[in-house]
């Protein structure tokens, strides 16, 4: 073996043994692997699988109670997040920690240890920026850029310091497929150059095509290592989950008279960096499911307000049954049929303080009858909340517990079934599955086509592109507050989606500068 | 090392026990500074919550006192808590309990000296009445201009003082005291509309009939009616409040228009009763100290029943304890405020978990 070949091969980061646990969990329990210079190694597992806790013992974040991580031959113990960047990990994470109001050099020094002067850190922004395709002006206030580019933000702060090992968490969940196709060209370059990334996804489409390595996580131990590039999405769902999985089946049914009616909605934004609808339509009939896909923050969480009731609507904008609803509150709308689920669980679609019982009370009161003159009937409103939890399979010891007890998933299916055995004419749900694991989204898809078949009208909104073209009959998406036409789902391209949610921002630069 | 750690949920048995610990602890760090201040602490700790009730001597006169002090307290932060459940913060109940004692006192003085039955639930609307409009005008600004109900509130405390200043000296005088600032005097010359004691001896004034009353009410209505719900959702998580349905702008006006009701009302039982007329040091604080009641009663009407009697007896025995020992004000003000600081304290044990572990096992 000679000498290069040997440097090639070695280790960047070897784990050993590692272990945490938490009062009541063990998070992670002998987690060894190693990472090499140069790969793209995937960190898959469901949600709760440990995932987070392993990257945030490698970025100094969390100390591990036992085991040993080795970097480049070194004992590797970061004390905190600035001595891991200053041994060559950065990290680029799933919600950006970035200031709306300052501007994207600022940003970039804010997140430095040592920042050069803000001439010299520009020269570097743009330098990089062009040599990674990353386009990106060092002098744009943040509040007025998309998701992509605020990724962009993050990447660049990290690459700005050289990294050895690149750790990413969910980067693609907030970009529109080209803008992972950028994202992808400049991690190949990155490997290329002899960076190594831990990547972590749910996507394992892309897994398989980024990825050299994949180690797969459960209940806080490796169970697998594999090639992802040699299984199937199937195979590796299967390898997280350990089980098969049930893939939601839809039934033949016949689409009925349009039930829900948008003409032309338009509405301000609700804060300064909220989004504003404009001139939205649309017409949505009996058993037919509607797929919203689009990039966070543009306008999906306006639009869910606008339906529900909790923002009102101009005359004449959003018609049920070819009545004007638009001037009604929530509950008026749900005694119609109309019935909402938002996508942040704790503190909007759920009060994370209050039981179950109670929060079956939230949006149940009027059409499962729970009050007389008012008083509230706490037996009937148990036995509804209890029929949520044994119907939707909500894994908690009883309707008593307080909403933030659950997981994620468990409390997503509580929300989501809350509302459909309330039989609704209308359902639109926001991100149904947002950081479900996957046999609790395949149940909740399930759910959703079962409510499309008994003859409801069901709205999607959701990021998971995947999810919306398994269950949509059709298919739209919000770019900036606007609504593209709706499409049948079958046979529609990622490109024609690309295209619908906005394209990559300033892509046709990204590719005339390289 | 000491670590704490967030519960899943807020514990049950703590949130019942630190009332009880803050209690005590008052008890030990408040006897240690009566023994820094060269006083007997066991000696302090007894006179203030043993003899008001029980001392041979000393009881029979202030255990009336007892229900007479805690009365309004209760009422008044049965309605605070309504809104402080809700997030919305009615600092001016003082304001409020004053406004409803002119307002009220002022019907009654304007018929006198009729002796109708009528008069005196008469004067308890309008007590509720001054109380609910002197509430609304926070609440209106707030709903209208999104001004802070916090400030509004508290400076409309000044103004209702003022208020009363002058009406203590003109508007409501005494046209036969002499010149003497200060009105008639509804127990002494003005039975019908005087606020009598229900059971003679006992203290058991109609304003404390009213605080039970309020207790049940609140309870009612913060655990078996949807209107409580709301205020409850309102207060834990404001957006999926106004998803299921609450409108913000009518909760505002409903918390606020009904912890004011609840003090005006309290206003008039006092001026109409244990303190006789209106004077222009009528207001004694009991809208302050309500704030600190509810908080000591969790916000829960029961508990804000049991902290309104403690309350009134750290004032009685403290009262007993500056005449008898020579205790200065400013040391059972202390003692009060040390109260409310150990409960607040304490409160991070029904929400947290304490740990100890070892150091370098971090």
């Amino acid at each position: 073996m000679t000498g290069s070949e040997s440097a090639a091969n070695s280790p960047l980061l070897t784990l050993e043994g590692l272990r945490k646990a938490y009062p009541g969990v063990v998070a992670n329990d002998n987690v060894s692997f190693t990472i090499r210079p140069g790969e793209v190694h995937a960190l898959l597992g469901e949600n709760g699988a440990g995932k987070s806790t392993l990257v945030k013992m490698i970025y100094g974040l969390v100390k591990p109670d036992r085991g040993e991580m080795t970097l480049e031959n070194a004992p590797f113990t970061p004390a905190n997040p600035a001595a891991a960047r200053a041994a060559g990990v950065a990290m680029v994470f799933q919600h950006f920690s970035l200031f709306n109001a300052l501007n994207v050099a600022e940003n970039i020094a804010l997140g430095m240890d040592n920042p050069p002067s803000p001439r010299d850190l520009s020269d570097q922004i743009t330098q990089v920026s062009e040599a990674y395709g990353l386009p990106l002006d060092p002098t744009r206030i943040v509040g007025d850029l998309s998701a992509g580019e605020r990724q962009r933000v993050e990447i660049i702060r990290c690459l700005l310091q050289n990294p050895r090992l690149l750790i990413m968490d969910e980067p693609t969940s907030v970009l529109t497929p080209q803008e992972v196709e950028i994202l992808f060209h400049t991690l190949r370059k990155l490997t290329s150059e002899g960076t190594a990334i831990l990547y972590i996804s749910h996507k394992l489409e892309e897994i398989r095509s980024l990825c050299e390595h994949a180690t797969v996580l459960r209940l806080g131990q490796v169970v697998d290592t594999c090639d992802p590039r040699e299984k199937t999405a199937s195979e590796l769902a299967e390898m997280m989950v350990g089980e098969s999985l049930h893939i939601p089946t839809r039934a033949k049914r016949d689409l009925g008279e349009v039930v829900l009616h948008l003409d032309g909605l338009s509405l301000p934004p609700s804060s300064s960096f909220g989004t504003s609808l404009k001139d939205i339509s649309l017409e949505l009939r009996a058993g037919e499911v509607l797929g919203i896909g689009g990039v966070a923050g543009n306008g999906q969480d306006e639009l869910l307000t606008a339906l529900s009731g909790e923002i009102l609507a101009p005359a004449g904008a959003v018609c049920l049954h070819g009545n004007d609803i638009g001037a009604l509150g929530p509950n008026p709308r749900r005694e119609l049929g109309l019935l909402t689920a938002p996508e942040e669980r704790l503190g909007h679609a759920a009060a994370p303080d209050m039981s179950l019982t109670e929060n079956a009370l939230l949006t149940g009161a009027v059409r499962e009858n729970l009050t007389t003159h008012g008083f509230l009937k706490w037996g009937s409103v148990k036995d509804f909340a209890e029929k949520i939890i044994a119907d939707f399979d909500v894994r908690t010891p009883g309707p008593e517990n307080a909403a933030r007890s659950l997981s994620g998933g468990n409390l997503q299916k509580f929300v989501i079934g809350r509302e459909i055995l309330q039989r609704p004419e209308v359902l639109v749900v926001n991100q149904p599955t947002w950081g479900v694991d996957a046999s609790a989204a395949a149940s909740i898809r399930q759910a959703l086509l079962d409510l499309a078949a008994g003859g409801a009208a069901v709205i999607v909104i959701s990021q998971d592109l995947d999810e919306l073209m398994e269950i949509s009959d059709r298919f739209t998406a919000l770019n900036e507050g606007r609504l593209a036409t709706p499409r049948p789902a079958q046979g529609l391209s990622v490109e024609d989606i690309g295209l619908m949610m906005g394209g990559a921002h300033d892509m046709h630069e990204a590719e005339a500068s390289t | 090392m000491i670590r704490l750690e967030k519960r899943p949920s807020p514990s049950r048995l703590w949130t019942l026990t630190t009332p009880i610990l803050a209690v005590i602890a008052t008890m030990i760090v408040g006897g240690i500074m009566f023994w820094a201040m060269g006083k007997d602490p066991f000696e302090t700790i007894r006179t203030i919550f043993w003899d008001p009730l029980f001392d041979e001597t000393f009881g029979p006169y202030s255990r009336p006192q007892l229900l007479v002090k805690a009365g309004p307290l209760i009422l008044i932060a049965i309605g605070l808590s309504l809104g402080f459940r809700a997030g919305i913060w009615n600092i001016g109940a003082e304001g409020q309990y004053i406004m409803g004692a002119i307002v009220g006192a002022g019907v009654g003085l304007a018929f006198y000296p009729t002796e109708s039955v009528f008069l005196f639930p008469a004067m308890v609307i309008a007590g509720a009445f001054g109380g609910w409009a002197w509430a609304m005008i926070p609440g209106v600004l707030k709903v209208k201009f999104g001004t802070n109900e916090i400030l509004v509130s508290l400076m409309l405390v000044y103004v209702a003082e003022s208020i009363l200043a002058s009406m203590a000296q003109g508007l409501l005088r005494n046209p036969e005291g002499m010149g003497f600032p200060g009105s008639r005097n509804f127990a002494r010359d003005f039975p019908a509309a005087s606020n009598l004691e229900v059971i003679s001896g006992t203290g058991m004034h109609w304003g404390v009939v009213a605080a039970f009353i309020a207790v049940i009410f609140g309870y009612v209505l913060l655990s078996r009616h949807m209107l409580g719900f709301q205020v409850r959702l309102t207060g834990e998580a404001p957006r999926a409040a106004r998803f299921s349905g609450v409108k913000p702008t009518r909760l505002i006006l409903f918390c606020l228009g009904t912890s004011g009701a609840l003090a005006g009302m309290a206003g008039l039982f006092e001026v109409s009763g244990p303190a006789g007329q209106i004077s222009i040091d009528f207001g004694s604080g009991y809208g302050f100290t309500a704030i600190i009641v509810a908080f000591l009663g969790r916000l829960h009407p029961v508990g804000i029943l049991l902290a309104g009697l403690l309350m009134a007896l750290t004032y009685i025995g403290g009262e007993l304890a500056q005449l008898m020992l020579g205790l200065p004000a400013a040391a059972i003000q202390l003692f009060q405020g040390m109260l409310l600081f150990f409960l607040l304290a304490m409160d991070i044990l029904s929400n947290y978990r304490i740990r100890l572990t070892k150091k370098g096992a971090v």
